[in-house]
């Protein structure tokens, strides 16, 4: 670690009705990886705007390079040479990959974009990051790690002596995670400053240098990321220790009934011969690395998108679903990923939301009958302890563990008895998980049937009975929880296959 | 929720406002403003704009667009008109004829966008043109006049306006269009189909998800714009002497933008049918407003035009304020 490069001391900032930093304390050296934890809601964000002026600091210092600074837009701060790469891409899929990095700032010849030379300076880029992509390729033929790679190599071309990284990892496969952190060890070698906001607690381990946590716009403290554990920095963000030890034993009896069975499932390039059993109040665990083809599984039995071929049996009876009007009627809920673009409707209310799978049963004559609605609503607001000041809430106001838990009482009102969890904590703070998790375990001691689709191999090894493994649309593997660790899934999920 | 119910609630109100001053301004301005006559002709104006404009609403509602609306309501009545006028059918089945031909271009709509999922700018445009060139066949390209009031036949005249013995025109049409919006405010808000038409509008994607066949109600919108665009056919019908083949187009553009105006979110999944009813009234009194105080037509459009940006603009801050929150 070198000298310190960026200061920020005592930064305050307010919005209308929230302190969203009280007197932070940070601090970057250069040559050092510096994580920047919290939950959801913990100032993480903010801080970082108010320090490439996007917000403007009611008070406080900032120093770089031993000069007090204040920025008044990205661009400043990026010509200074503070730059952020952000957890979504802004790439321009239809330009070619050059031509995103050197956007707003092309290269000429006289009126004409020098095309040829912007490739050559990008090829210089990629080689400093030692990562080989054809600046020439269009963008959107990239994965998801490759782009992210062009949003860095974009990054350091503005001359960056700091990188602020905002969960760079969420969207990226375990290799290409392994990738970005021989990237970002580069850049440390190169005696950049490097902040690493993210949520995934073994990734602070193996990449940071040091920790600072926050809490609740305030700052908690800083710590040296190999003199501490992971339990402290928990303490630390949430005043509480959260991590429960991994599931040991299956709680499902070894005769409880099949209410789902899904043989020879195929669904375009992502879903290859997908077979697998479900039990009666099962948490069937699905783990894969992103891009394995679990949601794809999920969607095509959920009628989301369109089968090839294979039969799906509920109960021991062999059903057809070709659109989710089919799935919904045969007691499947699905609580998508993606939650704003697939759960809810946000400019709805809480009650409305609730009752989307089955209006039908809150109709008087042709009339809604809100009544009846929102008395629906509340007790599951109640039994599921929502917070929302009421069920006329629109449910873009709640956080985000809330509006999981109003897609979850969609599907419970509806009466589902199969439920497909989809990334069921992404996005949602760590107190937030928790609820969901004990929800879910509810769910199941009371006779639903689960299948979780995680990334989060510390959540499938919490909450899984049984362990469905998949790889490039194949499943590849099933584990019982009791023989499952982490090596052995992680084997299963990065087998080759011939 | 109360402070943003209360900012949609207060667009309504103001609007309402602004009609009440404009109504108040052209009337202490202009002495020839002020008089029974001329309410009575922005009444008769108003009728077809405010009808397609209630029909409208429900496809800007869902994030689409019916520009089919304007040269479908001549097209229609052209259809009618013809069959009545040169055919010997009954009024009645020439009205059938009328609203039965909305609902089938609205259908084409619909089936186009909801399940062909072509764009629904592009789907309606092409339906305009279509629409336009169909009217003009249908009348072989003459002009179509109603049955006259008064006349054998001219009995859907008094649909809007009742002549007493004194000679006193009385705009029932206005009681009708109150009537028709509170029944249209109430299908959109208490309804499956208002319901659905909303979330489809606000998260389509999640709304099919949550098993709706959003296909069906999707569809639906725009049957509900179709017919809408036929009704206005009739009041079109009931208050023009004659009916113009090649004319409508431009029509669609005052129900549009009185709809914009009175709330409907031009991105889609917010919006009343009140909103849209109140909306079309700031456009028609300006565009019979303004030529007394000495503003001619053209004038009235550039500042309809304005009026029409300040709505959207509010529409984009409002959304702006909610993304921040």
């Amino acid at each position: 670690m070198g000298e310190v490069i960026l200061t920020m001391k005592d930064i305050d900032k307010s919005f209308p009705g929230v302190h969203a930093l009280d007197h932070v304390n940070f601090e970057v050296r250069r040559g050092e990886v510096h994580a920047l934890m919290g939950e959801n809601g913990a100032g993480k964000s903010t801080l970082m705007k108010v320090l490439t002026g996007i917000y403007t600091k009611d008070s406080g210092t900032i120093t770089y390079e031993g000069k007090d600074i204040e920025f008044h837009n990205t661009r400043e701060a990026q010509d200074a040479g503070i730059v952020i790469v952000h957890q979504e891409l802004n790439m321009l899929g239809h330009l070619t990959v050059a031509q995103n990095i050197f956007i707003g700032r092309e290269f000429k010849k006289g009126i004409k974009i020098d095309d040829k030379k912007m490739n050559e300076e990008a090829k210089k880029l990629f080689d400093r990051l030692h990562i080989d992509i054809d600046p020439t390729e269009t963008m959107a033929n990239l994965t998801v790690g490759k782009q992210q790679m062009c949003e860095i190599a974009k990054a350091i071309s503005h001359e960056a002596k700091v990188i602020i990284f905002d969960e760079p990892s969420a969207a990226l496969t375990e290799a290409e995670i392994e990738e970005l952190f021989k990237i970002i060890r580069d850049l440390r070698e190169q005696n950049l400053g490097i902040v690493y906001i993210s949520h995934r607690m073994d990734e602070i381990k193996v990449i940071t240098d040091r920790v600072t946590v926050m809490r609740d716009g305030t700052y908690v403290g800083t710590l040296i990321t190999n003199e501490c554990t992971k339990d402290d920095i928990i303490n630390m963000m949430v005043g509480r220790v959260i991590y429960e030890d991994p599931k040991t034993a299956s709680t499902v009896p070894a005769d409880a009934p099949v209410v789902l069975k899904v043989e020879h499932l195929n669904a375009g390039r992502m879903v290859q011969d997908v077979s697998f059993e479900l039990r009666k109040g099962e948490i069937l665990g699905f783990s894969g690395l992103m891009g394995a083809g679990r949601t794809e599984t999920a969607r095509a039995i959920f009628g989301a998108d369109p089968k090839e071929s294979g039969d799906i049996y509920i109960n021991g009876e062999k059903v057809t679903i070709n659109n989710p009007q089919d799935a919904v009627k045969c007691g499947i809920g699905y609580l998508s990923e993606d939650r704003k673009r697939y759960g809810i409707v946000v400019q709805k209310t809480v009650a409305e939301n609730s009752t989307m799978a089955c209006l039908q049963n809150y109709m008087s004559g042709i009339f809604i009958n809100k009544k009846a609605e929102k008395k629906v609503a509340q007790e599951y607001v109640d039994s599921l302890a929502t917070k929302t000041p009421s069920v006329d809430q629109l449910v873009v106001n709640l956080s985000g563990g809330n509006q999981q838990k109003v897609v979850i009482a969609k599907w419970l009102i509806n009466d589902c008895d199969i439920l497909i969890f989809d990334e069921p904590t992404r996005g949602i703070d760590v107190g937030a998980k928790n609820e969901i998790y004990k929800l879910m375990n509810k769910l199941a001691s009371e006779g639903k049937s689960i299948i979780m689709i995680s990334s989060e191999m510390t959540e499938i090894l919490r909450m899984s009975d049984r362990i469905v493994v998949m790889c490039e649309g194949r499943k590849t593997g099933e584990v019982k929880i009791e023989e499952a660790t982490q090596e052995v899934i992680m084997n299963m999920a990065t087998r080759e296959i011939s | 929720m109360k402070k943003k119910s209360s900012i949609f609630a207060s667009q309504k109100v103001i609007v309402l406002l602004v009609v009440i001053a404009l109504f108040a301004f052209f009337s202490i301005v202009s002495p020839n403003f002020r008089q029974y006559s001329t309410v009575m002709s922005i009444l008769d104006y108003s009728y077809y704009i405010v009808l397609m404009a209630i029909g409208v609403t429900f496809p800007l509602i869902t994030g689409g667009v019916d520009l089919s609306i304007g040269t479908g309501l001549i097209c229609y009545s052209l259809a009618g008109g013809y069959l009545i006028t040169q055919k010997g059918w009954p009024v009645a089945a020439g009205l059938i004829v009328t609203l039965l031909l909305g609902i089938i271009i609205g259908t084409v709509n619909g089936v186009l966008v909801s399940i062909m999922e072509l764009p629904p700018f592009l789907t309606t445009l092409c339906t305009c043109m279509i629409t336009r060139g169909l009217g003009s066949i249908f009348s072989k390209g003459f002009g179509i006049s109603w049955p006259a009031a008064g006349s054998e036949g001219g009995w859907f005249r008094n649909i809007f306006k009742i002549t007493t013995a004194s000679g006193t025109k009385i705009p029932i049409g206005f009681l009708w269009m109150i009537l028709i919006v509170i029944v249209m405010a109430f299908v959109l808000n208490h309804t499956k189909l208002g319901r659905y038409t909303i979330a489809i509008g606000s998260n389509k994607e999640a709304t099919r998800l949550s098993g709706v066949n959003v296909k069906f109600y999707h569809v639906m919108a725009y049957v509900i714009s179709g017919f809408f665009a036929a009704l206005a056919a009739v009041a079109y019908s009931a208050v023009f002497a004659t009916v113009q083949p090649g004319t409508g187009a431009g029509f669609e553009l005052e129900a549009i933008g009185g709809a914009i105006i009175g709330g409907v979110s031009a991105s889609g999944g917010v919006g009343s049918v009140e909103g849209s009813l109140i909306g079309v009234f700031v456009i028609c009194l300006l565009k019979t407003g303004l030529p007394y105080i000495g503003l001619q037509a053209n004038w009235q459009q550039i500042i309809t035009g304005l009026v029409l940006i300040g709505a959207v603009m509010v529409d984009i801050i409002k959304k702006k304020k909610a993304e921040v929150h």
